[in-house]
Order: C-alpha cells, then structure tokens, then sequence
C-alpha cells in the first residue's frame, strides 16, 4: 500500500497534508467550543478530547518506527517529527486547560496540585519531558548535540508514554477501565516491538564473538 | 358485497407504538453510539429528556438557595446512574427503559410490622414542597437544583421504627431487564445507601418525586430518590425500592467497592481530600473557573451539631 519511496515533492505533499489532518481534532475541538457547544460540563469535556488526542498522537508518533522496520518504507522516518511536535501541541493544550480552569493560573494552586496529587505529577512530568524533546526537534539541535546524545534525549519520550498510561489508569473509574486498558495496551506494543528489535540485535546479554568452526578439507 | 376487502388484522399483531419507538431509539442511539465510539469522542449531547407531567399543589418552601438553579436540560443530561451506564451522559441515553408503575416500596428490619406502600399512597403523604438545593458531587461538580418532595422523616414516621432502629439503609432497582448494568459487577448490586436515624430525621432531608416543577425524571432516579445536600451526591440514592431499618452500620455499595475513598458519613468536606483529588473545589456545571466548596456543602449551620465530637477526618 505504501509506495517504498517518495520523490522530494510527494514528501512535501504528504507533509502538509499531514499538518492539516492534525490539526482538525483542535478545530472540532474550537468549532464546538464557539458554536455547537461541548455539553453540560465543557472544561470536563475540553480536558478529555485534548487529553485524548495527546495520547492518540503519541501512539502514533512511537508507531513510526516499528512501521518503518516492519515496511521498510524508510520516508515514514521524515513524518515523525511533526507527530511529535503535535503530541507536544496538544498536550500544552490539555496542560493549559488544567493550569487556566482548575487553577485560574494560580501558581501556588497549580504546584500544590503537582506536588500532592500522584495523578497530577505524572501527567505533569509527562509534560515537563516533552518540552526539552520539543525544544531540541530542529536540525540545528540536533547537530549541536550530536546524533547519539541527541537519539538518547529522546528515548526519554517512552517514559512519557508511561507516565500518559499511570495518569489515564488513575484518572479514570474502575467502572470505565476499558480505555485506558487499550491505551496502555497499544503503548505496550509499541514499546514491545522496541525491546524486541533490541534483543534481536544486540541480544539480551553482551554477545561473545561467535567462534568460527574450523573446517578442514576433505582429503 | 364490498369491492375492496380489507384484510383483517386482529388487535394482537398491530405492533404498538411504544414498541416500535422503542426500536428507533434503540436504532438511534446505536447508529450515534457507534459514531462516537469511532471517532472515541465524547457521545454528544444527548437527546434532552421529554418535559415530564406537572405535579399539582407544588408549594415553595424557605429552604432555598440564592444562586442560579442549573438548567433543566443540564441536570437529565449529566449525571451517574450507573445501573443505566458508566458515562455521564448514561442515564439520559437508557433510563427510558425504567418502567416507574407499578412500583412500590418496602419497609423491614427494625420496625413495627414489615409493610410495603405504593407509589400513589406515598405521593399523598405530605405536601409537595419545591427545594432548591446545591448538589455537589464527588467528583468534583455540582450544580443547583430545585427538586420536589417532602421529608424523609415523613417515611421513618409511618415505618414505625422499633427503639433497636439506629440505621437506615435504603434499596434501588436493580432489575437487569431495565437497567443493562446491573450485570456488570462494578459495584455489588442493588445500589445501597444508608443513613443514622438522626441524619434521615433531619428536615433537610427529603424523598424527592420531580424537578423543576415535573415528575422527576426517569435519568434522575424516578420514580423517588433521596437528597441530601449536605452530602456527597451518591449517598441520595435513586429510584428507591426498599427501606430496611437497622440496629448496626450497614455497608453501603460504594464503601464495599472502595472503602478507602468513600466512608458512610461522605459529607461534603473541603479539608478531606479524596484519595485521587482534592475536595477543596468544585466546578458549577457550565461553568468555565471552579468555586470553593463549603463545609457540608454550606448546611453546616444546620447540620454540622449532627456530628459535633467527631472527627470529621476519620469519619469522612
């Protein structure tokens, strides 16, 4: 389905094609706030749709890898970086709906709630983890870190996944576990896929050099 | 001789409205469920409850609060019923199916003779009084609500407690046929609640039978609920079938499904947190900030002396 390569403009076209698709959940999101209305209870309502699809975003953004190792389609590479760029936009959005309605802006409110609520912190430090990664997605970051350093930064977007998971568990009753069970499942896959690749290479424990079998000729 | 004959159909076989109306809601709302449910958005606003029956000879009351009743729509469209569903919007999509006559309810335990009275004798009891409550929700929401009924003392007179009664533990529906999820063990059903006698004594506490004025709607537990406002929300049960008077503490279902976060007494305390939230705030339906909560929901100048002595931490 997927051509295995794109010329330089199919890659600009499925870029911006890209850019728009992502941003409609932000604007069903602001249509429904300015005209159809988000319900009886909107910030609830604001808060999960953009808690949602930071979550939806992240998933896709961590499903790029194992898509491009199982497809060989090496160009998919070129669209992570925007996902990710989304998972941040739309988790400063759920960030922002948090510190402005809960909290009114109120900073000694907003750190009490971080510091005493486990549900709280981890979405929080899910947060704050995103914002170096975000801060260092130029091409100029990354020279001036250098790929390997700049590569192990961003491994740190696994534990934001985790932590998304523990804040949806706790967020949730246990009477409406099914969600968070499939996200965290997904996550898991995601992850999974990961380890295993890992292990397939470089093997569980450091590998001995494989020691040659001595052949002689028939005589 | 007649040129056309009519085939004839007999009575039985002329499918009734109210079924075949049923099967279009059931369509309906299978069609908009799935729809959401693709798109894992919130199911969208749900189809506003049909305006109920006025009830006749309803009269103010003074116990009223000064703050902006919640609009009707508001209060049958978002709220936990979760015999009906687990999502706020729940009751409002499936209570249709609860059938509110006949019904009756049972009165046992500690009492004179065990008996059972009918919905339509319950209704003459007393008369109707509108009371406009705050209501205030675990969660973290709440709203202001003007409820219909009469006191709940009004009940524990005519159950003629024995002087052993110190509890009271009240019973709802729990018919799978009605209500899809009582088969679901999320909690261990029916829903109970419960009360001391001195707490149901109370003249803030009432049997509520409408809203605004109406019968009380199916999505918030008709066909008679309790209120009490000075409590967290889930301890004024719905669509109440039964009433047991007891000598000890019963457990209610909420303490058996999470006794570290939900206590008998569950009164509204802005200084005990829930174990996942702060009480400290809450956020009035529709609106955008959240307000202070207050203690007992702001009856403590009539209620707080129910509790006096006791600390309120550990009896939360």
């Amino acid at each position: 389905m997927l051509p295995p390569a794109l010329t330089d403009r199919q890659l600009a076209a499925v870029k911006a094609a890209l850019f728009l698709a992502a941003l409609l959940p932000a604007a069903h999101l602001a249509w429904d706030l300015a005209f159809a209305g988000l319900g009886p209870n909107p910030v609830e309502a604001l808060q999960r749709r953009t808690g949602t699809w930071t979550f939806n975003f992240l998933l896709l953004t961590l499903a790029i890898t194992p898509l491009r190792g199982i497809t060989g389609r090496h160009w998919l590479i070129r669209l992570r970086r925007m996902l990710g760029l989304y998972t941040f936009f739309y988790g400063t959005l759920h960030f922002l709906t948090f510190i402005g309605f809960d909290h009114a802006f109120d900073v000694d409110a907003i750190a009490r709630d971080v510091l005493k609520r486990p549900f709280a912190t981890v979405g929080f430090a899910a947060w704050a983890i995103m914002l170096p990664l975000a801060l260092t997605s130029t091409n100029a970051a990354i020279r001036a870190l250098g790929g390997k350093r700049w590569q192990a930064l961003h491994r740190s977007v696994y534990a934001v996944g985790i932590l998304a998971a523990i804040h949806y568990f706790w967020l949730v009753k246990a009477t409406a576990i099914l969600w968070p069970i499939l996200y965290a499942t997904l996550l898991a896959l995601l992850l999974g896929w990961r380890a295993r690749e890992r292990i397939r290479r470089y093997g569980p424990w450091p590998s001995l050099p494989k020691v040659q079998e001595i052949r002689f000729f028939r005589k | 001789m007649p040129i056309l004959r009519l085939p004839k159909i007999p009575a039985a076989e002329i499918t009734d409205p109210a079924v075949y109306a049923q099967r279009r809601r059931f369509l309906q709302a299978t069609a908009a469920g799935l729809a959401a449910g693709a798109l894992h958005l919130p199911a969208q606003a749900a189809p506003a409850a049909a305006r109920g029956e006025k009830l006749p000879d309803v009269r103010p009351s003074t116990w009223r609060v000064d703050e902006k009743p919640t609009p009707f729509e508001t209060i049958v469209s978002y709220g936990n019923f979760y015999e009906f569903g687990p999502d706020k919007d729940s009751p409002a999509k499936h209570a249709h199916r609860l059938q509110t006559r006949p019904w009756s309810v049972f009165v046992e335990g500690e009492v004179k003779k065990p008996q059972r009275f009918a919905i339509e004798d319950i209704l003459k009891w007393a008369p109707l009084e509108e009371r406009i409550y705050r209501f205030r929700c675990v969660e973290g929401w709440s709203m202001v609500v003007p409820w219909v009924g009469f006191p709940l003392a009004e009940l524990v007179k005519r159950a003629e407690p024995t002087s052993q009664a110190k509890f009271v533990e009240f019973v709802s529906l729990a018919d799978p046929a009605q209500m899809p999820y009582v088969r679901v063990p999320v909690l261990d059903w029916p829903y109970t609640e419960g009360l001391r006698l001195d707490e149901a004594m109370h003249p803030l506490a009432i049997i509520a039978v409408g809203l605004y004025g109406e019968v009380l709607p199916k999505p918030n537990g008709a066909p008679l609920r309790l209120v009490l406002p000075w409590k967290y929300g889930f301890k004024s049960a719905k669509s109440i079938v039964g009433v047991r008077f007891l000598r000890e503490m019963p457990r209610t279902a909420w303490m058996k499904a999470s006794p570290a976060e939900y206590g008998f007494y569950s009164n509204v305390n802005p200084d005990v947190p829930h174990r996942r939230w702060s009480q400290s705030h809450e956020r009035r339906l529709g609106e955008f900030g959240k307000r202070p909560t207050l203690p007992f929901n702001g009856y403590a100048e009539h209620v707080a002396s129910l509790y006096a002595g006791m600390d309120l931490r550990k009896f939360y």
